[in-house]
């Protein structure tokens, strides 16, 4: 641990600093008052387009994916750089997705994709299941921040549990004191930090190590003597599948994710939204880069603390970095886990808020209770996290967030094709929910993984073969389980339809999904002047 | 604010293109040419960021509301 103060002096008055800062962030905006979800959970709903870069940014980009992508690629290489195509795809995609959501969000108070979808299809029972899909699928995420934080505490000899959760304790002070605003004014210095550290480690540890040439053919010397025969620093032919179907279906999955819907209805028009999918892929950039910190790591010849290749990043950068900037670094990572874990928990509180407190439990709710009930839901959610964390194996924490891209995805045919169609029939995309479900769980826990000692749920490559096709091909199974949903959604339809069996109202018109922040809004119409 | 709106407008078609190019394996997964000691596969799938960007922003000046 003496080996470590410098670093841990550093990182721990940084830690405190940003934590001022979040208590702070109630003040910052001010509202009239905290007491609605609009102005807890959204941050008033007008947040400009750096607020929106800053926030959104921190909140996709998190601490573990900074630590896990370069794990990737220390492991197994070229198949580790599909965040690359993911993050550089899903803008352009979304676009014309996330303008329709933001207007037809802004004309009827939205604040989850559930609420869209209960009044979209006119079914609470639709609406629950996309929540409940929302909610599984963002806990093992926020429980993955934590890995985050503890890769970096491991890496300065900080053993216990007790600063994980001190860490966390804070963290849900500050998010139930000053709601989204908190994690947005954090994000500003969070993102700087990680800008700065970055650049600084592409420039500085190439240099070290004997220019990129060699780190790249440390690398691949690495993957040849592997026995592995996936490995190695370019695709082979049996994964290029996997790479593509990974890309595109996590780039889809992306803006199902309740955080990161929560970050786009918290901007303040249409415009803010469009630059911003120009403007986020700078951090598509700085994440390519961070990736090949894996293949730095190889070349600098660092092992994982124990079996947890997530340690890798932050042991290089304790080998190459001076104590203090090694810090900073420590500091970027830990504070990067603050901004999504708070926007995830207030994303999840508010569906459950709205989507099954409100809906089922009290549907009378004012708005300063709905607030309330998200103030207090997010803490539990938090909660939570450490628990599985702490108790549980935190790989577990990682099988399980790799299902919860599976799960989101299923919600694509609701909420996107919702946001364009009212085609599909309520009963028809609940059967292609619960089809595509099973298909993906089931697909899932065929894949077998030895190097992790997983005969189930080893990861989301799944053999074609096993499908009685002749390949060695494999392909993202979240990928296989939406086209399963889908193909039922339709058939669904079909068979509603032909039954005559009742469909739900629409409560949106088609104009809604054109409107702008100066148009009117339905709750204008009934309470002037409240926001 | 009285004529129907919609976000029908050509230019967003252009956003089919950086949406496809980065899904092209055969376009990037080779190891030569190198730019700086970088294998092609990862200096033009970074480069592709560039694409990307470029086009959003064109299609968002010609789309701006």
């Amino acid at each position: 641990m003496s080996g470590h103060i410098t670093e841990i002096i550093i990182f721990t008055t940084l830690f405190v600093l940003v934590s001022g800062m979040g208590f702070v962030a109630s003040r910052w905006r001010r509202a009239e008052n905290l007491a609605s979800l609009h102005e807890w959970g959204l941050g008033g709903r007008n947040f400009g387009s750096w607020i929106t870069w800053f926030l959104v940014g921190g909140d996709l980009y998190t601490a573990y994916t900074f630590v896990a992508v370069p794990a990737l690629l220390f492991g197994a290489g070229a198949m580790g750089f599909f965040a690359v195509p993911y993050t550089v795809i899903v803008y352009p995609l979304v676009l014309l997705i996330l303008i329709r959501l933001w207007s037809v969000s802004h004309v009827h108070g939205f604040v989850t994709p559930a609420d869209f979808v209960r009044a979209r299809f006119g079914s609470p029972s639709l609406a629950l299941l996309v929540a409940i899909t929302g909610i599984v699928a963002t806990m093992p995420y926020i429980a993955l921040q934590l890995v985050g934080i503890e890769a970096v505490l491991k890496t300065m000899g900080v053993s216990g549990d007790l600063p994980l959760i001190i860490a966390f304790a804070i963290l849900a002070a500050y998010t139930y004191q000053s709601g989204l605003r908190a994690p947005a004014l954090i994000a500003f210095v969070k993102d700087i930090l990680i800008y700065v550290v970055i650049l600084v480690a592409i420039i500085y540890i190439p240099a070290q190590l004997g220019g990129w040439g060699s780190i790249f053919d440390a690398a691949q010397a690495k993957f040849d003597a592997t026995p592995a025969p996936g490995d190695g620093i370019l695709l082979n032919a049996n994964n290029q599948l996997q790479y593509v179907t990974l890309a595109l279906g996590s780039a889809l999955a992306l803006f199902l994710y309740p955080h990161s819907v929560t970050g786009v209805l918290a901007s303040r028009n249409r415009d803010v939204i469009k630059r911003n999918m120009a403007a986020l892929p700078a951090y598509s950039l700085l994440l390519g880069l961070i990736a090949l910190l894996g293949y730095m790591a190889i070349a600098a010849g660092v092992t994982p603390i124990g079996r947890d290749v997530n340690t890798v990043v932050p042991q290089l950068f304790d080998r190459m970095f001076p104590d203090w900037f090694a810090g900073v670094a420590y500091a970027a990572v830990g504070i990067g886990a603050l901004v999504p874990a708070a926007i995830m928990s207030i994303a999840a509180a508010n569906l459950f808020t709205r989507n099954i407190y409100r809906e089922y439990l009290r549907p009378d709710a004012t708005d300063a209770q709905e607030a309330s009930v998200s103030k207090v839901t997010s803490l539990v959610v938090k909660i939570g996290a450490v628990l599985f964390i702490l108790l549980i194996d935190p790989q577990f924490s990682i099988d399980l967030q790799l299902i919860g891209g599976v799960i989101i995805l299923q919600t694509l045919p609701s909420i996107t094709l919702g946001l364009f169609s009212r085609w599909f029939h309520r009963v028809g995309l609940i059967a292609g929910w619960v089809a595509g479900m099973s298909a993906g769980m089931l697909l899932l826990y065929n894949i077998a993984n030895p190097a992790i000692d997983h005969a189930h749920f080893g990861g989301s490559a799944f053999p074609l073969e096993k499908l009685g096709l002749d390949t060695k091909m494999t392909i993202y199974a979240g990928f296989l389980a939406l086209i399963v949903n889908l193909v039922v959604a339709v058939l669904g339809t079909w068979i509603a339809r032909a039954a005559k069996v009742a469909d739900g109202p629409d409560a949106t018109s088609p104009d809604d999904y054109y409107a702008d922040a100066n148009d009117p809004r339905v709750r204008d119409l009934e309470i002037t002047g409240s926001t | 604010m009285d004529a129907p709106r919609s976000d029908r407008n050509p230019w967003y078609w252009l956003l089919v293109v950086p949406v496809v190019v980065p899904l092209i394996p055969a376009l990037f997964n080779s190891i030569e040419p190198r730019l700086f000691g970088i294998p092609l596969f990862y200096w033009l799938q970074l480069l592709f960021i560039l694409l990307s960007v470029s086009i959003t922003i064109l299609v968002y000046r010609r789309t701006r509301a």
